[in-house]
């Protein structure tokens, strides 16, 4: 966890993260949509029926501005826009309506991964090296965003845009997200939650900055850089 | 070898009084002699990245019908999960398969990045017993294993103890069995790992950075049988003691 995001701008309860962040595998249609019939298919032979989730430990968590490190050998990143929750209030069997009143406030994540081509049992080594999850730039209050199921996250590469996605287009909506994870396990105030990504998930190079957008909830930088050997 | 329980609203750090390993009488931090079955037990270190091992053990992987590896299935699990010795894990009703994994969990140290295989074991900053649940029910071919099978509210349990590596002589030796009810359903070598720990500590930390209290639960042999409420489940170390949970219905948990 890089020192900066231990001080991400967030003014309000619980005024910190734990340092969890979960995120949420199939959740954008186009995501869905792209894989179509394989899904169906073996290694998977059906689509997925509860929410598929994953873990972005510690060491991946940095902040707005911090740099992310290409690994050797390797020569291009997914970055994975998304909106994340930040939990407010400890979150056990919530139902759908009322869920997102368990919810503090927002923050866009940046789900950095190497690309890999499945998603059957892909190695965590994918996900999870350090800095690969940019998150911020501040935990904006709930009420600051008016729909969280209708908000936009656009995505520049070097100024670019390059993605465009809604979470109009989820295929669990916040609430039901909320209701569905917590039905077995238990979030508690500071945890995230990351809704899913759009695909095809926008790739970046060594020397190329990722900045994205989403109204009121300011902007994730994040340069990407070779490692040092 | 010591304890985090809860005793009389603060948390302290408890030390067997007696044999080690005994969890009848304890000696807490501020020289209060209390009983194992007055406090609660928490899980005994302050736990980090949870990081597990799936088909570890040879055996096992064949049980599950897994063939050679070329690089260790490692996934994560969140610390809403945690559960100390004592505690209760909650078996869904209508579930067919759900099932305990007696595991040696290595404590890390020291920040670990790029450690090499001799290296590593410097990082260890002690041990405890896991017990890592699973409910095969759930199962879903998408990053296997999902969080729905292992991840659940109580379905890693951690304790009673925390050891100190320099007090476990030869991790690589260590028996683990598992009781339910009193019967010895589950017996393995830690000799028998896949990858040993230096191994491990080596292969993870070449991509992520590990922190004081990152803890990786390393496998489990094979003998893991269903259990139902009332089971009482004792995963057993040689040297690291007994972690206890008992298995309970819906009806406890309010449901």
């Amino acid at each position: 966890m890089s020192a900066s995001v231990c001080t991400i701008p967030f003014e309000i309860a619980p005024y910190r993260l734990t340092g969890a962040v979960y995120g949420t595998l199939l959740n954008h249609r186009s995501a869905l949509a792209e894989l179509g019939s394989k899904a169906a298919q073996p290694p998977y032979n059906a689509p997925p029926r509860a929410p598929v989730l994953y873990i972005k430990p510690r060491n991946t968590l940095a902040a707005s501005g911090d740099a992310v490190e290409i690994p050797a050998g390797v020569s291009e990143l997914e970055v994975g826009p998304c909106l994340g929750l930040v939990i407010g209030r400890t979150a056990c069997r919530v139902p759908e309506e009322g869920a997102l009143h368990h919810v503090a406030g927002y923050l866009i994540v940046n789900d950095v991964s190497i690309p890999h081509d499945t998603f059957y049992r892909p190695s965590i080594r994918f996900k999870a090296r350090d800095g690969f999850c940019p998150l911020g730039p501040a935990v904006v209050p709930r009420d600051a965003v008016v729909d969280p199921d209708a908000l936009t996250l656009w995505t520049y590469v070097d100024g670019v845009l390059v993605q465009t996605a809604s979470t109009a287009d989820l295929v669990r909506s916040a609430a039901r997200l909320l209701a569905d994870v917590t039905e077995f396990m238990t979030l508690i105030p500071g945890d995230v939650l990351a809704l899913g990504v759009a695909w095809p998930a926008p790739r970046v190079r060594a020397g190329q900055c990722v900045a994205i957008v989403a109204d009121a909830l300011g902007t994730l930088s994040n340069e990407f850089v070779l490692a040092a050997q | 070898m010591r304890a985090r329980v809860a005793f009389s609203g603060a948390i302290h750090t408890a030390t067997p009084e007696g044999l080690p390993g005994r969890t009848e009488q304890l000696r807490l931090d501020d020289g209060r002699l209390v009983t194992g079955a007055e406090v609660v037990w928490l899980p005994p270190f302050e736990v980090g990245t949870i990081i597990a091992l799936g088909l570890n053990y040879a055996d096992h992987a064949k049980e599950l019908k897994f063939n050679s590896q070329e690089e260790p299935l490692v996934f994560l699990k969140g610390p809403g999960s945690l559960q100390g010795h004592r505690g209760t894990t909650r078996r869904p009703a209508g579930v067919k398969f759900m099932h305990y994994e007696c595991e040696l969990a290595v404590v890390i140290g020291c920040r670990a990045k790029n450690v090499s295989r001799a290296a590593a074991m410097r990082h260890v900053a002690g041990y405890c017993i896991a017990n890592d649940y699973a409910i095969r029910d759930y199962l879903e071919n998408w990053y296997r294993p999902n969080l729905r099978v292992k991840n659940r509210d109580g379905g890693t349990v951690l304790g009673p103890w925390f050891v100190d590596a320099s007090d476990v002589a030869d991790p690589a030796n260590l028996a683990l069995r598992t009781h339910v009810n009193g019967q010895l359903t589950q017996q393995g070598n830690t000799r028998d790992l896949i990858f040993d720990i230096p191994c491990l500590i080596e292969y993870l930390s070449a991509f992520m950075t590990l922190a004081p209290g990152d803890v990786i639960l390393t496998g489990t042999p094979e003998g893991v049988v269903n259990v139902m409420p009332g089971d009482e489940v004792a995963c057993e170390i040689d040297g690291l003691g007994r972690l206890v949970n008992t298995i309970a219905a819906d009806e406890s948990f309010g449901r």
